[in-house]
């Protein structure tokens, strides 16, 4: 238990120095990198808690993939770190209201949140408790029984937003000569070579 | 003895703590050992194979027939000095190895090496090699961008594109093997495959496998996928302004990286630890030593495939990616959830 208690107060405590560091890093990509810290912690509480595959899809899903494309643009920015600076007192106020609101509606969800009323009769009798041996299999269950047709709305809301970007980024320009691969596989030899008998002295 | 045992009664934490915790060291100090004299010699078996291939010789003057090579190679790059940039970002760019090397020696906690024979034998294994696996990209990018020079930017922004789209292939694939064995831990996966090579998921998902390796192949940047390092064009990749020890841990990394691909492809496909076939003289050998033969004839077609095929050009390899083995991939897991279920297989 006091290693699991360290463990915990090890993550929790980089996870919020790392995500101070996120907003006063100076330097945007030092940012990205110290948020890249703070995913990786948070998915350190979460196998803390027992939730093994929702670490693992954090780490897979926020630190692979989304962190990835988060640093090739700040990468990939030509920044004025000055100027940049200027803009924060003005900002301030925002980011300081849209943080209290988020605050408040924690403290609300918290204040009002109760373990799901199954799970409450499930705690005098662990007999009934629902027999999944594995987090990811009890997880797989429920969301693909229970809550398919909100699954597969979400699926399909992820589907809109892929091809809504596709459509905004898609340009179409004339004349531009493309590589058709299928054409180049397919061409034969006799199309494209004549072999001729050239008399010295001569041309073709 | 009796004095150790008096000892552990009189302070619970040396039985509760201690000595789990040194029991443990000893286990990642013997993986690690292990698996940094495997990356030494990988490196040797290449420059033989390779060798052999092009006849020529290979390495043959350290040692009785070179052996010793991959030792001198290393002393020599720890005697180097170590040269950062004038406009390198001083911290990212030695952070940068120290992450790839660390993340290619972290994947090996789930590896089981034989039955029972693993560090952490996790629930969600696969999914935790397939996370590292991921996060392999951030050491290539770091030290791109760090290193402050063009070709070292182009070489890591080139690497990281590549390794996030053949990501997304190998997931699939890995969903497919899931689908067969029903688990998403590494042993269970293994076992699944017991009985015979002909058991194996080299066999029942062949295109799966083709698909695997390739696709391995990108991630780790090796031929014909090597884009990243294009001498031709990029002198040296994402590593040009490393040297000494920084660069010594690159190679490292890369070379532990290509063992754990295989050993990934062993455990996926080719049956971990298990015999060929379930008789006698097959099931005398110990299991880790099928599972090193097994890594050996996967990095042997490692360094085969680099011997023979020539480098893609890189718009040809995002095609690959994307417009073959994703489409492709996504099809099989539907084929294969399809076909388990219509004929009630599921585990």
């Amino acid at each position: 238990m006091i290693v699991q208690a360290l463990a915990f107060y090890l993550f929790a405590i980089v996870a919020i120095a790392a995500a101070v560091m996120v907003i006063s890093a100076r330097n945007p990509v030092h940012s990205v990198l110290f948020l890249i810290l703070t995913f990786f912690n948070g998915a350190g509480l979460f196998v803390l808690m027992g939730a093994e595959f929702l670490a693992m899809i954090l780490v897979v899903v926020y630190v692979g993939a989304v962190a990835v494309l988060f640093l090739f643009v700040v990468m990939m920015l030509d920044i004025n770190f000055a100027e940049l600076r200027e803009g924060t007192l003005r900002y301030l106020p925002f980011g300081a209201l849209i943080g209290i609101i988020l605050l408040a509606e924690l403290v609300l969800v918290f204040g009002a949140w109760t373990a799901a009323p199954e799970a409450a009769t499930f705690a005098g009798d662990p007999g009934r408790m629902p027999a999944a041996p594995t987090n990811t299999e009890a997880l797989g269950r429920q969301l693909y029984t229970d809550y398919i047709y909100l699954f597969q709305a979400a699926g399909l809301v992820l589907l809109v937003a892929m091809i809504g970007s596709i459509v905004l980024t898609l340009r179409q320009r004339e004349g531009v000569r493309r590589q058709r691969i299928g054409d180049q596989v397919s061409r034969r030899r006799d199309e494209v070579v004549a072999i001729r008998k050239v008399e010295s002295g001569e041309g073709i | 003895m009796d004095s150790l045992q008096g000892m552990i009664d009189a302070y619970p934490w040396i039985g509760d703590y201690l000595l789990p915790t040194l029991l443990l060291l000893v286990q990642i100090v013997l993986i690690v050992v292990i698996l940094l004299l495997s990356v030494a010699y990988t490196t040797y078996a290449e420059r033989k194979v390779m060798a052999a291939m092009q006849l020529r010789q290979g390495p043959i003057a350290v040692g009785p027939f070179g052996l010793l090579q991959p030792i001198a190679d290393g002393l020599k790059l720890l005697g180097k000095e170590t040269i950062i940039p004038a406009g390198a970002n001083r911290v990212v760019f030695v952070i940068a190895p120290m992450v790839t090397f660390l993340l290619s020696l972290v994947a090996w906690a789930v590896i089981p090496f034989g039955d029972g024979m693993v560090l952490a034998d996790i629930n969600v294994g696969i999914l935790y090699l397939f996370a590292i696996s991921s996060l392999g990209v951030y050491g290539i990018i770091m030290a791109g961008w760090a290193s402050n020079s063009k070709y070292a930017f182009l070489g890591a922004l080139r690497s990281a594109a590549q390794m996030v789209s053949y990501e997304v292939s190998i997931g699939f694939v890995m969903i497919t093997v899931l689908l067969c064995a029903g688990s998403l831990n590494l042993s269970t996966i293994v076992e699944s495959q017991s009985g015979g090579f002909w058991k194996w998921y080299f066999l029942p998902l062949l295109p799966m496998f083709v698909i695997f390796f390739i696709s391995t192949l990108a991630e780790t940047n090796r031929a014909p996928f090597d884009l990243p390092e294009g001498e031709s064009e990029l002198v040296g990749g994402y590593n040009v302004e490393y040297s000494a020890m920084t660069f010594a841990l690159f190679f490292l990394g890369e070379y532990a990286n290509m063992i754990l691909m295989s050993g990934m492809t062993t455990i996926l496909f080719l049956g971990g630890w298990l015999p060929p076939v379930d008789v006698v003289p097959f099931t005398w050998v110990p299991g880790p030593v099928w599972f090193a033969a097994k890594i050996a004839l996967c990095l042997f077609v490692f360094v085969w495939v680099r011997a023979t095929v020539p480098r893609y050009r890189y718009d040809q390899l995002m095609r690959l990616g994307w417009k073959v083995f994703l489409p492709f991939s996504i099809f099989w897991v539907i084929a294969t959830a399809g076909y388990l279920v219509a004929f009630d297989l599921l585990p």
